[in-house]
């Protein structure tokens, strides 16, 4: 009897997916195409595409820089570049360049030369998300130096400041006390202001990430270059200030024989993990970041889905998901900002207890 | 041919959501377990909260970051 009600569920299951591919093709033609959207809202791209106001596009130009093999270095402002992209998805720009992709795609920058297409090499151009990232730097070292400042006018056993200073001071020495002293200990001066940085720089980010419209709504955070680079300085951290005892558990640990002598498995196995800590940190803030984006859209999109479906029923079902949605997205931001901290908090903690790792001392059993 | 290719396209897309959604059970399972074993330490030593705060939500991330290596991968296999 189990069984058969578990390959029934399998049928049933499969059922359910079959029709899925003939409504996608219909949901091309009808409007909303959810896909789009979503990564023209998560993907880089060379302008700002804010929001349209009557079929308008609102955009928020850049300038792009990029150095080509023919013709040296260029710099233009993405207006001169087509918005819609041509039958052969290739955005036209002056002199012969083009950007591959659709509107709101960071796609290469080719160069027509003779009939062939070239890509350009040595793209360093301002694009949004470098821009957010700019913004963000700016706003941080407001926030922080400010505060900074009172400290330096000020003697130690003058009275708490009040205000602005006084939370930014009282968040600083939370996460020194909280977070980092107490996988440090006593080396905890010599790596905080690192450890302080990344995380003020990842909790404003991703605040800033939450916020619906510019200068925040970008999603840096949520770009994997972004974490990356965050993860390459803790690496570089760990192993660089890496003690000789720690480098000696790696390759040479306090394993039975037989696991490294034949075949070196556990120096193998430690190895790895060299790699595998700063990767797992990388994909944990991108991920989690990009996951909240991700379901902020989808949320609101639900109710156009619904509408685009057509007739009374899309009418009915969209009015019924509106106040859905419009709940769950509030629920969802609150959540998301718990997030922001959570995220920012457990990136600075991994990279202290990594730093430590790394600091083990020589053992005398 | 062409509607048994649309079939395994949409297979493809079935076993990339289902992997997914098998992943978030584990996690669910960890998580829950780790966030269940706190409270029951918390209400026995709650002199000791602050440790135990910092080392659940350690051990949190670290379930966390086998999930999104998964939920990653099914992303991958989705779209690209």
């Amino acid at each position: 009897m189990k069984q058969l009600r578990s390959i029934f569920l399998v049928a049933l299951l499969l059922c359910c997916s079959l029709p899925g591919f003939s409504q996608e093709a219909e949901k091309e033609e009808g409007g909303v195409n959810l896909k789009e959207i979503l990564f023209g809202h998560v993907q880089d791209a060379y302008q700002w595409h804010v929001t349209d106001i009557g079929g308008h596009p609102l955009i928020i130009h850049l300038p792009m820089i990029f150095y080509s093999q023919q013709s040296g270095f260029h710099v233009y402002c993405s207006s001169q570049f087509a918005h819609e992209p041509d039958e052969n998805l290739l955005r036209e720009g002056p002199d012969g360049f083009y950007i591959k992709g659709a509107e709101d795609e960071k796609g290469q920058i080719v160069e027509k030369v003779g009939a062939e297409l070239q890509p350009v090499c040595f793209d360093i151009s301002i694009t949004k998300t470098v821009l957010v990232l700019f913004i963000n730097a700016i706003l941080l070292v407001c926030c922080i130096l400010g505060a900074a400042r009172w400290c330096k006018k000020h003697k130690v056993d003058d009275p708490a400041p009040r205000g602005f200073t006084g939370l930014i001071h009282m968040f600083v020495m939370a996460v020194y006390n909280d977070m980092i002293k107490p996988s440090l200990g006593e080396e905890a001066p010599k790596y905080a202001p690192y450890l302080m940085t990344c995380f003020f720089f990842i909790f404003l980010t991703n605040l800033m990430g939450v916020v619906p419209f510019p200068p925040g709504g970008g999603n840096l955070t949520g770009n994997i270059t972004c974490t990356m680079f965050l993860a390459l300085c803790t690496f570089l951290i760990v192993n660089v200030t890496g003690t000789k005892a720690y480098w000696k558990e790696i390759f040479w640990g306090d394993v039975p024989w037989w696991l490294k002598v034949p075949l070196p498995l556990m120096p193998f196995i430690e190895f790895f993990g060299i790699f595998t800590k700063p990767i797992a940190l990388m994909i944990r803030l991108f991920a989690n970041m990009l996951a909240g984006h991700v379901i902020a859209i989808s949320l609101s999109c639900i109710i156009f889905i619904m509408f685009a479906l057509g007739g009374t029923m899309g009418t009915v079902l969209g009015s019924a998901m509106t106040p859905v949605s419009v709940f769950l997205s509030i629920f969802m931001m609150l959540l998301e900002v718990l997030v922001c901290y959570i995220q920012a908090m457990v990136f600075t903690m991994l990279s202290a207890v990594f730093i430590s790792m790394s600091h083990v001392k020589e053992h005398h059993a | 041919m062409i509607s048994l290719l649309l079939a395994a396209d949409a297979l493809a897309k079935l076993g990339a959501t289902v992997g997914g959604g098998l992943a978030v059970i584990g996690a669910g399972i960890g998580i829950g377990r780790i966030g269940g074993q706190a409270m029951d330490a918390m209400a026995r030593q709650p002199e000791k909260m602050g440790g135990l705060q910092s080392s659940m939500i350690l051990a949190a991330a670290l379930v966390e970051g086998a999930t999104f290596l998964a939920l990653v991968i099914s992303i991958l296999a989705l779209f690209v």
